[in-house]
């Protein structure tokens, strides 16, 4: 049903767009000024439909097919809580799994590979399904000038839509930092145009007590996760349309040492140190 | 041999770490004298810091005429196993080293970097030191923490849970609760 409505507002703003492109609207001023107001409309009316569906729980009519995933890290203390997520979530239900990482961070994707690694000794490819790593430029690194984080940050939008085509993901998992952001934000563009619905779901560092960090604000006040989870009440209080969900470090309890790339990984906790 | 044991019994070390950057004024209060003195006091026997990049070097000593034995170094991929052997651990604000600490049961006094330009770090510690799970300083006010410790009074911090959160994205993508 949504479906069908998405299909056929697709349909009517782009006969639309071409009527107003044939137009001459020198002469046509009114025409033109109501067929833009038209144009302008039906798009507010699609951003506020998807802003509203996005905070409803799916009503999907096949709820036991997996959904195919992607799964933003972040760095350090970001990957560590991150694993700790993945640790308990039901892998067969969230496949096939997208990694993505900063280009500048080479510590989260091996992470990643020895807990999917873990996953695959356990439960085999079957259950557990495929899982690929990918990494995205950033669009500023710490201490870059703003002039050139200008074409950096077009060209990490770039990226991040080239990405987002290709995996097409359902779900979005992210911690922040700042790499989740674009992905996020086209996620929401595809969702307007209506060429992938996807649910988005931030979980708040543990290092957050009394304020949001700047991708979870960002996130919050533009409406663009489904569902933000924090792990203080104090951030419950000021932000009500947040989740409250305790803190959630540290429940991962094995130790097993995995081969990636020619490195031995040993898992503690969900802690990764090379050994 | 027996004489080994007892001196690793006896042997009660205050073990620094400043994560992989550096924090260079909290290097130079643990090397204080003041800090110093605190730390004996308490019946510390050893210092150990974990200086990362910073460029401040400590002065190291052999423990004569009843002062600490104090130590050094960068880096180590092993510091759980520092932290475990530990009777005291102060640590910079990172989560990372918080929670491993907190996991192992080992006392902590956390200590806040006023350089950072964004720091949202003081937040846990703070709120932790409420919880009374650790206690916080800063770099001129640890001497003052050493001295007005009671390490028996801090609480055993509860492991997290990410099962509530897990059931949560389940619920609203529709999966059952299994």
């Amino acid at each position: 049903m949504d479906l069908i409505t998405r299909i056929s507002e697709g349909r009517t703003l782009t006969t639309t767009i071409g009527n107003s492109s044939n137009s001459s609207c020198s002469s046509m001023g009114p025409f033109c000024v109501a067929i833009s107001l038209g144009i302008i409309s039906l798009i507010i009316i699609r951003v506020l439909y998807v802003i509203y569906r996005s905070s409803q729980p799916r009503r999907d009519m096949s709820p036991l097919q997996p959904l195919c995933t992607l799964i933003v890290m972040g760095s350090g203390g970001h990957t560590a809580e991150m694993l700790n997520l993945l640790s308990v979530l039901q892998e067969h239900r969230f496949k096939p799994r997208y990694y993505i990482a900063a280009a500048t961070d080479n510590m989260s994707l091996p992470k990643a590979q020895v807990f999917e690694n873990s996953l695959l000794d356990k439960e085999g490819v079957e259950k557990v399904g495929v899982a690929q790593f990918m990494q995205i430029y950033r669009s500023r690194e710490v201490g870059q000038s703003y002039i050139t984080s200008v074409g950096t940050t077009l060209l990490a939008m770039a990226h991040a839509l080239w990405l987002m085509l290709k995996i097409r993901p359902q779900v979005i998992l992210c911690n922040g930092p700042g790499t989740c952001i674009p992905l996020c934000a086209i996620a929401f563009l595809l969702k307007i145009f209506g060429i992938r619905w996807s649910y988005i779901f931030y979980v708040e560092s543990i290092a957050r007590v009394q304020r949001l960090s700047l991708s979870a604000f960002l996130l919050y006040k533009l409406r663009m996760a489904d569902q933000l989870f924090v792990q203080w009440p104090q951030l419950k209080e000021k932000y009500p349309r947040a989740h409250y969900v305790g803190r959630l470090i540290y429940t991962l309890l094995r130790s097993i040492n995995t081969k990636v790339r020619g490195y031995t990984y040993r898992v503690v906790e969900s802690f990764v140190t090379t050994v | 041999m027996a004489e080994i044991k007892e001196d690793l019994q006896s042997r009660r070390t205050a073990f620094v770490t400043v994560g992989t950057t550096r924090f260079d004024s909290l290097v130079r209060a643990v090397d204080s004298h003041e800090v110093k003195d605190q730390l004996y006091r308490k019946g510390y026997t050893h210092l150990l810091i974990q200086m990362g990049r910073g460029s401040y070097i400590p002065t190291k000593s052999g423990g004569e005429n009843g002062s600490l034995v104090v130590d050094y170094f960068t880096f180590s991929s092993s510091i759980a196993d520092y932290l475990r052997s530990a009777s005291l651990v102060i640590s910079h604000a990172g989560s990372g080293s918080i929670f491993e600490t907190l996991r192992l049961g080992k006392p902590l006094i956390v200590v806040v970097n006023e350089d950072l330009m964004d720091n949202h770090q003081s937040e846990l510690a703070e709120e932790l030191a409420v919880r009374k799970h650790l206690y916080c300083a800063r770099p001129q006010t640890l001497y003052q923490t050493i001295a007005d410790m009671d390490v028996e009074s801090l609480l055993p911090y509860q492991p997290g849970d990410a099962t509530p959160v897990v059931k949560l994205i389940n619920r609203f993508l529709g999966f059952p609760d299994e």
